[in-house]
Order: C-alpha cells, then sequence, then structure tokens
C-alpha cells in the first residue's frame, strides 16, 4: 500500500461518501471501505484497471476525468480524490473546478516538481529530471502541467480556493506545510497533498 | 409442447393500454438449483427474437440456447454455482400469452386482436414468476439489448427485488433510428400479402418473405460496419465470378438470406410486430415524472451498466447516458465499455473481454450479497 494513500486514509472522517477520479485498480477505495466505512465511487479511464475494479466488487465508472466529471450531481459527494493526475490534464483548472463542484471538498494530490533532486537534475545534469514519482522521460510523459507545490498553492489563492491543509510527503515522513515553511518544504516533499474546500 | 414449463398468472394485470388481462400463461425455464439460503437467483431477461430457453439444447427449435456462451455449467454465469430464470416475454411465440395463442372469448388465435404491450407489462406480468419460484430478492437482474430495457424497467418497478442489476447494451428509452429500423421491420412484414392483417394464424400460414426481410434488417443492425467487412468483404458465395443474376452471389446476401429464412422456422410475425412495438414505446422518462432521476431514486441495487464500442443500434453514448441518470439518481453504478468490432451481437458471441467482466461482476456480487444476509 502507497504511503500516500494511508496519509489521504487518515485525512478522511468515518461513514462519508467519497469520488476516487482516477481510481486506477482500486486499492484506495478498497481501503477506504475497509478501515473508515466510507462509500466509494471510482472513475478511472483505462480499461484494464476499470474491470479488476469490477471484480473486486468495487463502483467504478469508466470515463475521462477531463470530459465526464460532469455526471456527477452538484456537491454529491462529501470529498473528491484525485491522487497525482492533475498536471496529466489539458485543464488542470477546469478540473480543479469540477472537483469543487461534486465534491464538498477534494483531496489533491501533486509529484512536486520543485523536491530538490528534480531540481538539480535540471540544474546540474542539463536533462529533464527523471525520478520514482516523476518516472517518465520527456517524450512520454502524460504530464503536461508539471507544477511544484508553491506552484499550487500560489495557484489556489489566485483562484479563490480555500486550502484547508497541505501535507507534503518523503517516503514515510508526512509533515505540515504552511506558509511559513513553504520555501523549505518546496525543496524536500515529494509529494505534495492539498485538502481544499 | 410438453418441454414448455408454464405458469398460469390468475393475478389481474392492467396493462399499459388500460386493458386488464388475467388467467393467462408464462412460459419459463430455470437452470441451476436455488441454493437453502437463496441468495443465487439470477432473473436473464430475453431480446427480441430471443426465448426462455437460455442455454443448452433449445427442445423446440433443436438448436443451441441463446446466450449458450455465457450461460450453462462453468461458464461466466455458472449455472453450478447460480440458479438462473428466464421467462419469455408475454406477446412472444415460445408459450407465453401472445398474438398466436388462442383467444379464450373467440376461440381463435389473437392476432391483431392481442393488446399492445410494453416493456413494463412484460416486466410486471414475470414478477408473479418470483413469487411463484421461492426467489424473495435476486442475486441479479440482467439481459443485453430489450433484455437490458427489461431489466432497467424491473429496477424502477421493482425497487428491491434484486440485489444488483446489468443491463447490457441498452438505453432508457428508444432512439428515433431504432425506431425507424423497427418500423422497417414492421412494414416489411406487413407488406407481405399472406400477412393479411395478421390473419394469416388462422390459416395455418406464416408471412415467410416479409417476415425473413425483417430478420434481414435486424442482422445488419447487428453487426458492425468494420466487422461485416472482415467477415465478408466481397467474397463470392460459393462461385469464381457473378452470376450476372439476382441470386446470393455474395457471402454477405447468402448470410443475409439464410439468418433471415431460418428464422421463420421458429418465430411468429405478429409476434414480431408487437415485440417491436414495445420496444418503441419504451421511454423511462416519459413514464416518471420527474424524469429519469424520479425513475432511479430510492434504488438500493447495485448496477453494472456495459456498452460494446462498435455498437451502433445502442451506443456506448446511450449507455453513458443511463449511467448518469443512475449517477444523479445517486445509485451505486459501474460502467464498463467492451473494445471489439462485434458490434451489437457482442453480449451474443464468444467476446472473452465481456465474459470476463460479467463474471467478475455477478460473482464480487454474490459474495457481497451472501454477507449482507447473514448480517
Amino acid at each position: 500500500m502507497k504511503k500516500e494513500f494511508k496519509v489521504i486514509a487518515e485525512l478522511l472522517p468515518n461513514n462519508i461518501r467519497v469520488l476516487d477520479v482516477g481510481c486506477g485498480d482500486g486499492s484506495l477505495m478498497d481501503l477506504l471501505i475497509k478501515e473508515k466505512n466510507i462509500e466509494a465511487r471510482g472513475l478511472e479511464i483505462k480499461e484494464e484497471h476499470v474491470k479488476k475494479c469490477i471484480y473486486k466488487g468495487l463502483s467504478v465508472i469508466e470515463g475521462n476525468a477531463e470530459t465526464e466529471l460532469n455526471q456527477f450531481p452538484d456537491q454529491s459527494f462529501d470529498y473528491v480524490i484525485l491522487s497525482q493526475t492533475l498536471q496529466a490534464f489539458y485543464s488542470p483548472e477546469k478540473v480543479l473546478k469540477d472537483l469543487l463542484r461534486v465534491g464538498k471538498c477534494a483531496i489533491v494530490s501533486i509529484p512536486n516538481f520543485g523536491y530538490w533532486k528534480v531540481r538539480t537534475s535540471l540544474l546540474l545534469f542539463g536533462k529533464m529530471p527523471v525520478t520514482k514519482t516523476l518516472p517518465y522521460s520527456w517524450h512520454n510523459t502524460p504530464n503536461l502541467h508539471m507544477c511544484t507545490i508553491k506552484d499550487m498553492y500560489n495557484f489556489c489563492a489566485a483562484k479563490d480556493i480555500k486550502i484547508d491543509k497541505i501535507l507534503g510527503l518523503n517516503g514515510d515522513r508526512t509533515s505540515q506545510i504552511k506558509k511559513n515553511n513553504l520555501e523549505i518544504k518546496n525543496l524536500f516533499s515529494k509529494i505534495g497533498i492539498f485538502v481544499l474546500s | 409442447m410438453e418441454s414448455i414449463k408454464k405458469l398460469n398468472i390468475s393475478k389481474s394485470l392492467l396493462l399499459d393500454c388500460k386493458q386488464t388481462v388475467k388467467d393467462f400463461p408464462l412460459a419459463y425455464e430455470t437452470y441451476g438449483k436455488l441454493n437453502e439460503n437463496k441468495d443465487n437467483a439470477i432473473l436473464v431477461f430475453h431480446a427480441l427474437t430471443g426465448d426462455q430457453f437460455v442455454t443448452g439444447l433449445n427442445p423446440i427449435t433443436k438448436k443451441e440456447g441463446w446466450w449458450g456462451t455465457a450461460v450453462g455449467p462453468g461458464k461466466a454465469i455458472d449455472t453450478d454455482k447460480y440458479f438462473v430464470i428466464c421467462a419469455n416475454v408475454i406477446g412472444g411465440c415460445m408459450g407465453s400469452w401472445g398474438p398466436k395463442e388462442v383467444d379464450k372469448k373467440t376461440n381463435e388465435p389473437y392476432g391483431l386482436n392481442f393488446p399492445v404491450i410494453t416493456i413494463r407489462d412484460i416486466v410486471r406480468a414475470q414478477e408473479t414468476l418470483l413469487d411463484y419460484l421461492g426467489v424473495e430478492k435476486l442475486l441479479c437482474a440482467t439481459g443485453g439489448s430489450m433484455g437490458g430495457m427489461q431489466t432497467l424497467q424491473f429496477c424502477a418497478t421493482f425497487p428491491n427485488r434484486t440485489y444488483s442489476a446489468m443491463p447490457i447494451a441498452c438505453s432508457t428509452s428508444h432512439s428515433a433510428q431504432n425506431i425507424a429500423l423497427n418500423e422497417l421491420a414492421r412494414q416489411a412484414v406487413m407488406a407481405d400479402p399472406v400477412w393479411d392483417k395478421g390473419k394469416y394464424i388462422k390459416k395455418n400460414v406464416q408471412p415467410k418473405n416479409g417476415l425473413a426481410v425483417a430478420r434481414m434488417v435486424g442482422h445488419i443492425s447487428y453487426l458492425s460496419e468494420k466487422g461485416m467487412q472482415e467477415k465478408f468483404g466481397r467474397k463470392l458465395q460459393e462461385r469464381g465470378d457473378y452470376d450476372f443474376s439476382f441470386n446470393a452471389d455474395f457471402q454477405v446476401e447468402s448470410y443475409l438470406r439464410h439468418q433471415g429464412f431460418a428464422f421463420v422456422e421458429r418465430f411468429d410475425a405478429n409476434s414480431i410486430l408487437y415485440i417491436t412495438r414495445a420496444m418503441d414505446y419504451f421511454d423511462l422518462s416519459r413514464q416518471y415524472k420527474g424524469g429519469l432521476t424520479e425513475a432511479f431514486k430510492n434504488q438500493q441495487t447495485k448496477f453494472l451498466v456495459i456498452s460494446f464500442s462498435s455498437d451502433w443500434l445502442y451506443t456506448t453514448k446511450e449507455n453513458k447516458d443511463t449511467v448518469i441518470a443512475l449517477n444523479a439518481a445517486g445509485t451505486d453504478v459501474s460502467f464498463a465499455e467492451i473494445k471489439t468490432d462485434k458490434g451489437h451481437d457482442s453480449f451474443l458471441v464468444d467476446e472473452p473481454e465481456f465474459l470476463k467482466t460479467i463474471k467478475g461482476f455477478i460473482d464480487s456480487m454474490h459474495i457481497k450479497f451472501k454477507n449482507e444476509k447473514r448480517i
């Protein structure tokens, strides 16, 4: 189980309704149902992942989050989760707005392009960074809109999206990110997890 | 006709056309056994030209049942494990109350005196069968095409009668294109002079030419353009050159003629008129004043909607619209599109990805249903 999923599960209250956008094979949904008695639904674009979810008895809709979030009514979920996919959309802004329309709150995690290893790769070696969190090369990456934790922070402020909490993840370590430690955490977190409303 | 099981429906049924009927036969078949916990019953609804003989040898036509690819011992819907029920639709011609049955009032076959029925009538006529078989709550209700429409109607009309539902390649209302194709089939039947306003049935003949054309129309619509091209292309039928005639030179022509004329041996022309009409009248949002959201509200049923990428009769878009309606009503719904070239027919043929998906869904639903019953 990914550390990130455990952190997300801990952020959520029990017995709520959650939509996992880009739910993959349903590992997070499984965790939320078992540990938090959460009513979980998934939206997933990859056919083979959709089938895996169905075999597990999970509720999943095959579809594209970029164009098909409109099928969910306003505020029909307590939380909507988007794990490390925001950067892959053509219009992250539109998706983010949709998430907050469908859910009362959203948890959005991003691979942090401000992480020191990413920065040094470009600075020292002059090459596009390839890391564990960002395993793709420049020519085959699905990531269209890479950003840093600081970018996301500024973006939310500019778009009047309320940030309830930010967590930085580096391996097994989790730490809370606030305005006063943003610069340093932006350098040392591999993943940023934003709780938005 | 001893091999047809029939239940007499003594409860009166008010049809959508406002006529009340009672004491009519419903022909059905079952496969497998209902277990002690009664958590393994699956109701299968057949499509336009199907019947209650889902799998194994059809005792009337002596051919393999229409869903033998999916249902049977060790199959995706495993009859060693599940109790599968299927009834012939009313309006049909495999033993259920339909236009070729004798009207007790006149002692003659109904023909066009048979009332125009709807998908809701068809589904409501089947509820008594569940009572009779001792099934309080089904594990799953499922069917493809018109069977899928019946599935959706069943869930809307009897919200708590099934734990899960799998509507396959269908829609919540018949599209203009589908109505048009059905009209083409009906006109083909009615244009045959033998049809004689449905009275052929009293003379013990059948408007074979018209009915065969109706079936050919259907068969074209069940395949995809790509599938048809790959299967037949421009291949000639057992000849090296054109015949310079109107014989079936091409394989695709031969195929259609074969399908058309094989069909008239087992199906009643008036039944085609009545059942296609029922499909055309199907519009769930029209039935419920608040639209589709109203139709599916208070559903506890867990849905899996399945579409096929090359199906142009009931497109992925239409199936997705069903999903949107179910979502808007807050129901528990899953959706999968099977990528295939086999068109609308995909649910009837050996399509491994489809079969794996339905097996995965039903098996996982069974585990959940069992656990829920235990609590």
